[in-house]
């Protein structure tokens, strides 16, 4: 809070320190409900200037990266409704209509796939696109919880939702993403050695 | 009690972030000794979720920070003191 007031009182070059560790969650908030890189940043720029514009208005009743990300929501909210339509979500929600939950992957084994797998561009490609095709009201849980890592209260208040509502929308995410991707994953772990022996 | 493959699979989101109280845990984990497809399950899970979280997966573009510091620059100029 000390930040915030020594920028209205006139210190107005502390703003760039006070964003930058926001950037990242503003970004993957609009790219969330925008689909769209280019887009998206333009949004964040929009959004940062409005965070500026509106300092005066942050109480302190809550964090400053939930009131930031309530306003990135709003940009990207109000440019959808610009353009006056969605764009189709391509992953089936599946439900099981009487306990809403999904049928996984059935697999009888799972080699992991290691971090250094990502070396390879087609793999971060895969995720980003499963990701993308996720429901709305799942990919942006996705993005907020398991990719900026931001908790359950942190990311009902930035979203306007309950902590259950997260808690179950991540579930189901979750459950959709292994869907899709556990059946494209298995090419990217590495090949088991030593199980098999040629000739002596 | 005994659960099957389908009460497992409704926790997993819950088990993986440690959010199962003590039975249920317990009782996952007896489960997940003599059944392999949950195990898988739960593994692709695990390794999925710590996949996303990896920053290369989604890396802000490049130039993303310069351009809105640069953009800010400009709005801050403009701003009453």
């Amino acid at each position: 809070m000390e930040h915030i007031r020594r920028i209205l009182a006139g210190e107005k070059h502390l703003f760039h320190d006070l964003i930058r560790p926001c950037e990242r969650g503003i970004y993957l908030m609009l790219l969330g409900l925008l689909r769209n890189e280019a887009e998206a940043e333009d949004a964040a720029q929009d959004t940062a200037i409005k965070v500026f514009r509106n300092l005066h208005n942050f109480r302190g009743d809550s964090q400053f990266r939930t009131w930031v990300l309530s306003i990135a929501r709003n940009e990207g909210l109000g440019r959808l409704r610009k353009q006056g339509s969605r764009r189709e979500d391509s992953l089936d929600a599946d439900t099981d209509e009487q306990t809403g939950d999904y049928t996984p992957a059935i697999l009888t084994s799972w080699r992991e796939v290691p971090s250094e797998a990502l070396e390879r561009k087609e793999l971060g490609d895969i995720l980003r696109r499963t990701i993308g095709e996720l429901p709305e009201i799942y990919r942006n849980v996705v993005l907020l919880r398991d990719i900026e890592e931001m908790d359950v209260r942190e990311t009902a208040a930035a979203l306007g939702i309950s902590d259950g509502a997260v808690k179950v929308r991540l579930h189901r995410a979750r459950a959709l993403l292994q869907k899709h991707l556990a059946p494209l994953l298995g090419g990217f772990a590495p090949e088991r050695k030593g199980l098999f022996r040629w000739g002596k | 009690m005994r659960i099957d493959c389908k009460h497992v699979w409704q926790h997993i989101s819950a088990y993986i972030d440690s959010e199962v109280d003590a039975e249920l845990r317990a009782e996952i984990d007896r489960h997940l000794e003599t059944c392999e497809i949950c195990s898988a399950v739960l593994d692709s899970t695990r390794n999925i979720v710590v996949l996303m979280a990896d920053d290369r997966v989604f890396e802000l573009p490049a130039g993303f920070s310069q351009r809105l510091h640069a953009r800010l620059d400009k709005e801050l100029e403009l701003a009453e003191p």
